[in-house]
């Protein structure tokens, strides 16, 4: 007994001087997953995370989900991109949320989330994000989870400086990155310079509705618009976008885009915008641009074609438009949570330059400019500088805030995040990121109230931290714990790719809001079947509509004679479940679709036209309870010449 | 004892160097202790709190006075979870007055914790895969098919009139839930 006292003791000893000892060697490395590191990420089993992290899926069109610190995945929500696991964009009702004025877009690229804010403060009811390729905003709805709506931005190309909400979510904000003829037109390409136009384009947001619409665009030269953000408390009422390309170059834009010493951060006071607006001094255009919206109701989606957007001239439009010039191709342009500091982060700038509002604002009243570009004032360098933050890395992109005055800035170049301190510019931290960093998020990072606990860093490289997965690799994210005066990295996470930019948010402002089922007898689908009395097979010509119900564990009917080869049959299918987390899918033999994915008291419908005749399965690809597996039918395909008819059943009844 | 204490000690001191680390880097998150599963969900997917859905079979059965018995019974052998899976389940539930017609002492007997498998196993023959309300029932006598319960039971529906009866037990209401059917029933089901 003795004996055992003492080696317990031993062990424990041991393990007191190895706690004690990583403990130590994590100060002086800071390296990840040592000492006690990795419980900090670690979300017990069961257990909840702090934080919601919607983290832009890139190339793949879609915003994912996860939970922080612990880096889960829990959703891809598809946004501008089909989503056969979901049935998005490939069923009847998600369809048109995927329409554009140039036709149905299968595909999209979303870079950068943004909740929606009251009195700058997360409110977490949207989140929005914009496609860059095919100029779109879309709202997705934080009770459910869903694409809600999508507007088209239209005389836009690259819709990049996007998209950003003001401190009441007022407008979400869209500036085009590439600059295009506007109208378009056949034109020579070298003629660019002075003929391509950029527009900024305000998209009004219904306070309660979350509905969206372009409002006005604000048709600028014709540089590349690349981020943007809004100005907050005492610079709420402006919106601050980052140029490059003030050279309106058209060919070998690397070389010849970085050109001049100085692009300009354009500050735009929306508010004057406003005025003008309501003051008639606007002109019509038309144009053609696709409004999708998603109504819960009726669980349908349908386009409005919007004809016309009213433009303001910033030339003609005194007051509209400030140049505040930024050192060398300025990336992001960040707002610190005050509304003061205005970063703008020169890509190819030796230093971070930080403009005063105040400053602005006092060089604005007093008229000193420094010249004009296209009839837009342009303010001096020194008289608008709060400071620089000297040479504190290559190749700055983003900058976040921690709402303890202190910011937090991504060197893509050096492949770190340095965090340094407002009003003093001294750096005051420096981490490396595997491998060089584009844009990185603090929850609440664009508002008046950071919650500066955790910062995210969206890698572009990824090379070696991974299980090699051939010459495609995950894309990577990393997490580190600020809450101390230094930054520690504690994660590694694999994302969706590619993750530009993402949008954090307090679990617990969401969670409880979270939407659990649709209510069967709020129900207004135009095929809905409410009860398996109310199925049907209803013959139109050579349409075929199926009214279908699931529910543990059959469907209703789950045989169907009298179907033609020559038929087109709809598949209306209603999930008549009323419990959590109990969703039904649906496929068949020979669709040229994908599956349904049918959530508890919702409708969806597919196509199916027979290939030929015979017996055709068809089953529920969700596994939905103990009898999952007995959850399936048939359809009876008979000659276009048969006399047999419809008939439907479920245990020949 | 003493040796527990000297491991209560020895943990604490483990504890404090642990926590003096993280304290030094201002974790405010670093108030996680060692995880367990089981402490966290005791009794499952029934620990869900849900007041959206439509109830489930448990979520009924403990709103019914007539099925206080019945409740208490699944409590004792710990089958919660059992009532509220995704199921299709259908219960048979005895009422009160069914558990009270059992031979004096039978319930208080089965309810002793060396009983719970002998309990379990007559709860679980009231409870069939499949969902099956007094239509369907009345489906399975004219079809000649026998309810199969969770025990691997086979209990013959028989139609009398207007009356259904499951293995000699009549149903005399039905139930729709989120996750089956609940057929409440004047006996106890003891083959």
């Amino acid at each position: 007994m003795n004996f055992r006292i003492k080696n317990s003791i031993g062990i424990a000893v041991a393990m007191v001087i190895m706690t004690a000892t990583s403990c130590v060697q994590t100060e002086q490395n800071g390296g990840a997953l040592s000492g006690n590191l990795a419980e900090r990420s670690f979300v017990p089993p069961g257990e909840h995370d702090e934080f919601y992290a919607f983290i832009s899926g890139g190339f793949s069109g879609q915003l994912a989900v996860y939970g922080l610190p612990s880096g889960r995945l829990f959703k891809v929500i598809p946004v501008f991109s089909q989503d056969a696991e979901k049935a998005y964009g490939y069923n009847e009702e998600t369809k048109p949320m995927l329409n554009t004025s140039y036709g149905f877009v299968p595909w999209g690229d979303s870079h950068h989330p943004d909740i929606s804010q009251t009195n700058g403060k997360l409110d977490g009811r949207w989140v929005f994000i914009n496609e860059n390729n095919t100029p779109r905003i879309a709202r997705i709805d934080l009770t459910t989870f869903e694409t809600a709506e999508i507007i088209e931005v239209p005389n836009s190309a690259g819709n990049h400086s996007s998209s950003f909400v003001t401190e009441n979510t007022e407008y979400v904000v869209a500036g085009t990155r590439f600059s295009i003829p506007v109208p378009q037109r056949d034109m020579p390409i070298d003629e660019y310079k002075g003929n391509f136009k950029g527009a900024l384009s305000f998209i009004k947001v219904q306070p309660e509705s979350g509905e969206m619409n372009v409002e006005f665009q604000i048709m600028m030269p014709g540089f590349d618009y690349d981020l943007s953000h809004p100005g907050r408390g005492k610079s709420h009422g402006w919106f601050f976008f980052s140029t490059y390309n003030s050279e309106e170059a058209n060919s070998l834009m690397e070389v010849n885009a970085s050109q001049n010493d100085k692009d300009y951060i354009a500050a735009v006071n929306w508010k004057k915008a406003e005025e003008y607006i309501a003051a008639g001094n606007f002109e019509t255009m038309k144009t053609n641009y696709a409004h999708n919206v998603y109504d819960e109701k009726t669980q349908m989606a349908t386009t409005t074609w919007e004809k016309e957007v009213r433009i303001l001239d910033p030339a003609k439009c005194p007051g509209l438009v400030y140049f505040l010039p930024t050192p060398k191709s300025p990336h992001g342009c960040d707002v610190d949570p005050t509304g003061e500091y205005i970063v703008g982060n020169g890509k190819l700038s030796a230093n971070l330059t930080v403009h005063s509002f105040t400053k602005m604002l006092d060089a604005i009243e007093k008229k000193k400019f420094d010249g004009e570009a296209y009839g837009i004032p342009i303010l001096n360098f020194e008289d608008i500088l709060a400071g620089s933050v000297v040479q504190p890395g290559l190749g700055p992109l983003h900058t976040e805030f921690d709402g303890k005055g202190n910011a937090y800035t991504t060197f893509f170049i050096s492949s770190e995040v340095v965090k340094w301190k407002l009003g003093t510019w001294e750096v005051l931290d420096r981490k490396p990121t595997y491998y060089s960093v584009g844009h990185l998020m603090i929850p609440g990072g664009n508002s008046a109230s950071p919650f500066g606990k955790y910062v995210v860093a969206m890698n572009k490289i990824t090379k070696d931290r991974y299980l090699p997965t051939g010459p495609e690799v995950c894309q990577s994210a990393q997490l580190y714990d600020i809450s101390g005066e230094k930054m520690e990295l504690i994660l590694d996470f694999p994302t969706i790719g590619e993750p530009h930019y993402a949008a954090g948010i307090p679990a617990d402002l969401i969670k409880l809001k979270s939407k659990k089922i649709y209510k069967l007898s709020e129900n207004e689908h135009p095929y809905v079947a409410r009860s398996e009395k109310d199925t049907k097979v209803v013959r139109d010509g050579d349409n075929v509509h199926v009214y279908m119900t699931m529910i543990r564990s059959h469907f209703a009917p789950d045989n169907i004679e009298g179907i033609k080869t020559t038929d087109k049959v709809y598949f209306h299918v209603t999930n008549l479940e009323q419990d959590y987390d109990v969703p039904h899918g649906m496929s068949m033999i020979g669709a040229n679709t994908s599956e349904l994915l049918i959530m508890p008291g919702q409708t969806e419908t597919f196509t199916w036209e027979p290939k030929g005749e015979g017996v055709w399965p068809f089953y529920c690809t969700d596994f939905c309870s103990a009898l999952h597996q007995e959850m399936q039918g048939y359809v009876r395909v008979s000659p276009a010449s048969s006399d047999i008819q419809l008939s439907w059943s479920l245990d020949g009844e | 004892m003493k040796k527990f204490m000297l491991k209560s000690i020895i943990a604490f001191m483990t504890i404090g160097i642990v926590y003096g680390c993280s304290s030094g880097n201002q974790n405010q998150g670093g108030e996680k202790s060692a995880p367990s599963v089981e402490d966290s969900h005791p009794m499952g997917q029934a620990s869900v709190s849900d007041d959206v859905s439509a109830k489930n079979i448990l979520q009924v059965a403990i709103g019914s006075e007539a099925h206080s018995t019945l409740v208490a019974a699944v409590q004792a052998a710990q089958i919660e979870h059992i009532l509220v899976n995704a199921g299709p389940l259908t219960v048979f539930a005895p009422v009160n007055d069914a558990f009270a017609a059992l031979p004096a002492g039978t319930v208080e007997n089965l309810l002793k914790p060396e009983n719970k498998a002998a309990l379990t196993t007559i709860l679980t023959r009231h409870a069939a895969p499949g969902s099956f309300n007094l239509e369907a029932l009345k489906r399975e006598a004219r079809k000649g098919r026998k309810i199969y319960t969770a025990t691997g039971d086979y209990l013959e529906v028989v139609v009398d009139g207007e009356d259904v009866f499951v293995a000699g037990a009549k149903v005399i209401g039905t139930i729709q839930t989120s996750n089956g059917v609940i057929n409440v029933v004047d006996k106890v089901i003891l083959l």
